[in-house]
């Protein structure tokens, strides 16, 4: 085993498909240190995770409170998804989610594509899903790239060390 | 234990090559762990090198946004000065521990 070679990772795409804080976190947490690492990185936001990527939307996102069986009360007792459904809640329990990444310096959706920018990774859109919600290059933050398809998307995945992560 | 001689001086290193004592680094041990990861400093590598020391010295978390946001360099500078992963190369020239960070 000890003999065995190795082939470390050397480009790493991400797709992040879903528009709520945590998973756009998830994904962006994971570009970003991919960037941190040296690894060649590009973002590919589809469906409701173009939420992330649009100017109007990008720094609202919020935490799912209902549908989430994760979720925890402050002292730690489960967190009735009746309760979850109550207007204002999803608002307040973002807003201790986004407390909280603060604390540990997790920046803001815009900057944070800006940090992975700056450190090389690119940032796309798909084309499909942009077009089924009607949004256009300019209705992207200035770090998207381009509005790219699927086959685009493919054909950036060529070369040993490449890997798709979906989330 | 790794016993590694730097810049003339017998340094203790862990098995990665990070100084295990900070207090024993200077700019000679800088300049030489900088040239095996084939990086030539210059004044703002060294005024980078400095902040995080400074940082670490501190007890403060070492994070890419916080050397950004530092007024010494922005982000897109750091990657550029210390290309491919620039927190640990920079971490290891600057002498201090290896971060634990994500970020």
């Amino acid at each position: 085993m000890e003999n065995e070679k190795k082939y470390p990772l050397k480009k790493v795409l991400m797709i992040c498909s879903k528009g709520n804080l945590e998973d756009v976190m998830a994904a962006l947490v994971m570009a970003n240190g991919a960037v941190m690492e040296g690894i060649e990185t590009k973002v590919f936001f589809t469906f409701f995770g173009l939420d992330a990527i649009t100017k109007k939307t990008m720094n609202k996102l919020h935490t799912a409170t209902v549908g989430n069986p994760a979720m925890r009360m402050p002292g730690g007792l489960p967190f009735p998804t009746l309760l979850g459904g109550l207007p204002g809640v999803e608002a307040g329990v973002t807003k201790m989610m986004k407390k909280g990444m603060d604390k540990l310096d997790i920046p803001p959706v815009d900057e944070f594509l800006e940090l992975i920018e700056a450190g090389g990774g690119e940032i796309y859109a798909c084309k499909l899903a942009a077009d089924m919600f009607n949004l256009k290059k300019e209705d992207f933050h200035e770090t998207v790239k381009a509005i790219i398809t699927v086959g685009d998307l493919y054909a950036m995945c060529d070369g040993l060390g490449t890997q798709i992560v979906f989330t | 234990m790794t016993i590694k001689a730097i810049a003339g001086l017998n340094i203790e290193v862990t098995e990665e090559g990070y100084l295990k004592d900070a207090s024993a680094w200077n700019k000679d041990i800088a300049t030489a762990i900088a040239k095996e990861e084939g990086l030539e400093l210059t004044e703002k590598h060294f005024e980078v090198l400095e902040f995080i020391r400074n940082k670490v010295a501190n007890g403060e978390t070492l994070t890419i946004r916080g050397i950004g946001k530092s007024g010494v360099v922005d982000a897109k500078t750091f990657y550029q000065l210390f290309p491919g992963a620039p927190l640990k190369k920079a971490t290891k020239i600057a002498g201090v521990a290896k971060p634990v960070s994500c970020m």
